[in-house]
């Protein structure tokens, strides 16, 4: 209509493209703490079912993403935590995790007939999977429904991986892992308990198995060459870890300094609290601000009176007839420009008495077993060159996953390897190209059930974040099993989940149905909307309504509107999914529908899919 | 309408004014009117006028009638003082009220039927009268709580949504002020808050009565084809004449003008106006321009808008009168009820 005032008005030659909201990677985004989950766990969907009460369907739903919520629930980094959209609406975001928790806790008995079972007759492949953690594990859970015979080899007496030897029983009790890795276990998988495979080419050679899965972590705690190390109250911390696991360490002396500010450290610590220990020192090179330990291990530790000591760089050990009685440090002053050290001095040094000493600076993966001609290639740092898509190393039938093949990282990072891997060993023994991945797909459906209904509870619940209680302080020491956090009690999860915004129910805008009546931007309670001429993106973004300051959270840009031939923005950042846009929109130009992602898993395509039984939250 | 309250969070990075207040500060009670009535952004540009000048919410007096337009006092400033009156009685409760308290901020908000039909008279009397108030008329050109009949002020040739065509002539009230000597009279729309927020900032620091005319589209009754207050229709046929930036007093002129196309007015207390007019032979301080201006547009079927006429020479309902400067509340009571001498005194005077 170019005699209209709407065709006269050109879009400036800066403009921006309208969204293209068929993209799947959009709607997933927005929801972002399934997108900042490495398997896409469903969570808001998971949490409107806890908060409905169907705790059984809530654990179902996470176990179909990250396979171990009771787990998880415990003891995951919670990638999807600091990613929450609550946390920037007010201070602290949804407790996800703990939500996870609840579902496994309350889940009931009831659930065995829907969890994946053995197939009836087996496909004639056979996988082995080295080393029994939650990478090969997870290998396990999506190919044997499939057919497969999967062989599960490892080198201790129990299965878990780092999930047993590395996590204390106080965060992680051994009913919980046993339990969930009993579940993958029954679906026929064959496991191999003190079986360490030390040859990769006599594997190879025996020709039992179509495809191998290295899924052995990264085992090699990283140890400090400084002078006086050869003494023996001088321990590696995921070593001495493993040790009290599996009960052969049952004691510490009385002062114990920890070396590093990770979360083994943190598990270090809070376990010499349990074996003895009176004073525990956490000794850290830098400040606060650059900790590897998650801010919760944190303080939980310090709410066990341990002591983080920052700004100390070790020198020496101080040794006394062949033991360990002291160590130097460096005192430090640090210059920071931003979150960046420009310079560092020495200020003094320092001795600090102590009985014993844990190393807790980081571990790496290794792999002495494979030999470098059996036609898995390595690369300049002595790590296999794997593809960061498939998990195929450059032999086609050996794949990696976990720490094993990236180097250390967490147990959610190491399930999604996990399925990634299987579906690429699917494809593989299918005869098909692991490269070719099937696409991630987003479902929208609308929300609204009448005026002013919506299938969803979209009133905004000023609550704050529920504490997790605790043991108390005398109980806890009495046994190293003792767990110290209790979980929510239904009520407790009942109200922490009307803390969850629903990102997943969008908000998808009609561009040919709007009249421009501003009634969405009046009532937008975080001003989130504005219509705006169009221009470049940064021009865009300073002047919104609110200014969208932030780019790594999306615009959605309309098409031009027919009235004006401005478009309409939305800030994704801050919007809490209240639905008034659409409530208040007189032509329905607005509507609230909930995006379902599917995630591709081995099973993608075939009838032992799960996801499509339930009914929606 | 929405059954859902709006929540009170707001976004973090929200700006403030002088007195530390963001916008959400300046919100009402939910609106109840139809989703998507002009009313409700003429609710939002109100508050966004009052958050920017920064004024004291308890310091602004919202005064309306009847009608869906009257109901919206109650949706901005819930800080404020209020009045619902009667049936197009507006203007005398704010005459009543003005002459007690000089000193408030008096904001009436009034429909085409409040103001057009019953209210008329008091209308023209409370410009008579220069009555110092922002005087905004929500004109949907139906009447939307009674099942959307024709106002006083739809266009001949206006359909009604089942398809009547209005036959009599409307009363527009612009041009009704500019006859009766109005000091600032302005048109705007309410899907047009660059225009319609700087209007509303400056009518607030005019010393007199202000009027703003607002086309506000009624979503219900009066948003269709054939309708000439729909929000295509209003988009399509209001021609801008003179845009008014508001600039307060103290704070620089941001904006280079070009020679000419910019004409500056002071207000009585300081802040000023910036004029920016599209026919440089337009001139809003002459009322016969003014109207020629909005007749000949009227006769192509268009809607002038913008800033149409301001005049700061009429004397205002306080200087008329005589008033004292203080507000009654604030004179002592001998002053005020001087007694029975006085009284006689008086009386006597007048044999």
């Amino acid at each position: 209509m170019p005699e209209t005032k709407a065709g006269l008005r050109a879009a400036p030659p800066a403009a921006m493209q309208a969204t293209d909201t068929a993209d799947p990677r959009y709607y997933h985004r927005v929801v972002d703490c399934q997108w900042a989950c490495p398997t896409h766990t469903d969570v808001p969907e998971y949490i409107r079912l806890i908060a409905q009460g169907r705790f059984a369907d809530a654990y179902l739903l996470n176990r179909a993403s990250n396979v171990f919520p009771g787990i998880l629930g415990r003891v995951c980094d919670r990638p999807c935590e600091p990613a929450c959209r609550r946390g920037r609406v007010e201070d602290k975001p949804v407790a996800i995790c703990r939500l996870k928790r609840v579902a496994a806790d309350l889940k009931g008995t009831g659930i065995a007939d829907r969890l994946p079972k053995a197939p009836a007759r087996l496909n004639g492949k056979r996988i082995a999977c080295i080393g029994a953690g939650p990478a090969s594990l997870t290998v396990a859970n999506d190919l044997a429904p499939l057919g497969y015979a999967v062989t599960i080899f490892e080198r201790h007496g129990a299965p878990g991986g780092l999930m047993r030897t590395n996590i204390p029983s106080f965060r992680l009790p051994q009913s919980v892992l046993d339990e969930e890795i009993g579940v993958i276990l029954d679906l026929g998988v064959s496991l191999k308990l003190g079986a360490p495979i030390d040859s990769l080419s006599r594997l190879l050679a025996e020709g039992r198995f179509d495809a191998i899965f290295v899924g052995s972590g990264a085992p090699k705690g990283k140890d400090l060459p400084l002078p006086g190390r050869q003494a023996a109250n001088v321990h590696i911390g995921i070593d001495w870890l493993e040790s009290v696991a599996f009960g052969h360490t049952g004691s510490i002396g009385e002062r114990v300094l920890i070396i590093g500010v990770g979360n083994t450290a943190m598990d270090c610590c809070r376990t010499s609290m349990r074996l003895g220990a009176k004073s525990v020192k956490v000794m850290a090179r830098k400040p606060r601000s650059f900790f590897k330990a998650s801010d919760w291990e944190l303080e939980d530790a310090e709410e066990e009176r341990v002591e983080i000591v920052v700004n100390h760089a070790p020198t020496a050990f101080v040794l006394d007839a062949g033991r360990v009685v002291g160590m130097r440090f460096n005192r430090m002053e640090y210059d920071l420009d931003g979150t960046r050290i420009v310079a560092e001095r020495v200020v003094d040094e320092v001795t600090i008495p102590c009985d014993e000493v844990i190393l807790a600076i980081g571990q790496e993966n290794a792999f002495p077993w494979i030999e470098r001609d059996a036609g898995v290639e390595f690369d300049r740092w002595d790590r296999p060159v794997v593809d960061p898509l498939t998990f195929q190393s450059t032999r086609p039938d050996v794949f990696f996953g976990g720490d094993a093949a990236q180097g250390p990282k967490n147990i959610i990072w190491a399930v999604e390897h996990g399925h990634q891997a299987a579906l690429s060993i699917h494809a593989y023994l299918s005869g098909l190209a692991p490269a070719d991945r099937p696409r991630e797909a987003v479902r929208l459906s609308s929300r609204k059930m009448g005026l002013h209904e919506w299938a969803y509870k979209n009133d905004y619940a000023p609550l704050e974040r529920r504490l997790m209680p605790h043991v108390s302080l005398k109980e806890r020491f009495k046994k190293i099993s003792i767990e110290v956090e209790l979980g929510f009690t239904p009520e407790q999860a009942a109200q922490e989940a009307q803390r969850c915004l629903n990102c997943d129910v969008q908000t998808v805008f009609e561009a040919p149905q709007c009249i421009e009546c501003d009634a969405c931007i009046d009532i937008c309670p975080v001003d989130c909307l504005t219509i705006a001429t169009n221009g470049s993106e940064a021009e865009v973004r300073a002047r919104l309504r609110a200014p969208a300051l932030d780019p790594s959270q999306p615009l959605f840009v309309s098409a031009p509107l027919k009235q004006t031939g401005r478009i309409m923005v939305k800030d994704e950042n801050l919007c809490l999914h209240c639905g008034l846009c659409a409530e208040r929109c007189p032509t329905a130009a607005w509507d609230m529908q909930k995006s379902t992602l599917h995630w591709p898993h081995a099973d993608y395509g075939s009838s032992t899919c799960h996801s499509h039984e339930r009914k929606t939250a | 309408m929405t059954f859902m309250s709006k929540p009170k969070v707001a976004h973090p990075d929200l700006p403030r004014n002088a007195l530390g207040l963001t916008r959400r500060d300046y919100e009402g009670a939910n609106s109840t009117l139809c989703a998507g009535c002009g009313h409700d952004s003429i609710t939002a540009a109100i508050i966004e006028a009052c958050w920017a000048n920064a004024v004291e919410p308890h310091t602004v007096v919202k005064l309306s009638g009847i009608g869906c337009s009257s109901k919206t006092t109650a949706y901005f400033l819930s800080g404020a003082h209020g009045f619902n009156s009667v049936h197009g009685r507006m203007p005398s409760i704010a005459t009543g009220a003005n002459a007690a308290n000089r000193t408030l901020n008096y904001i009436g908000v009034s429909g085409d039927g409040d103001t057009l039909s019953i209210g008329l008279g008091q209308f023209c009397h409370a410009i008579r009268r220069n009555l110092n108030m922002v005087y905004i008329i929500e004109n949907n050109g139906v009447y939307g709580l009674t099942k959307g009949q024709f106002s006083a002020s739809a266009d001949i040739g206006s359909k009604a949504k089942r398809g009547e065509v209005n036959r009599q002539p409307p009363i527009d009230p612009v041009q009704l002020a500019i006859t009766l000597g109005a000091s600032f009279v302005a048109r705007s729309f309410s899907g047009d808050k660059a225009q319609l927020v700087p209007l509303l900032r400056a009518a607030m620091r005019h010393n007199g009565f202000a009027l703003i005319d607002v086309i506000s589209p009624c979503v219900t009754f009066n948003d269709h084809e054939g309708s000439t207050r729909s929000y295509a229709y209003a988009r399509e046929h209001s021609e801008e004449a003179v845009h008014a930036d508001f600039v307060p007093f103290a704070s620089e002129i941001a904006v280079d003008y070009a020679d000419g196309a910019a004409q500056t007015v002071t207000l009585h207390d300081g802040s000023r106006i910036v004029l920016r007019k599209v026919d440089a032979d337009y001139d809003p301080s002459d009322p016969g321009v003014a109207l020629d201006a909005i007749q000949q547009r009227m006769r192509r079927g268009e809607v002038l808008t913008g800033l149409l006429h301001i005049g700061q020479d009429a004397e205002d309902i306080h200087a008329l009168g005589a008033t004292p400067d203080t507000p009654l509340n604030a004179i002592a009571y001998e002053s005020l009820s001087p007694g029975g001498d006085a009284l006689r005194r008086v009386l006597e005077s007048f044999r």
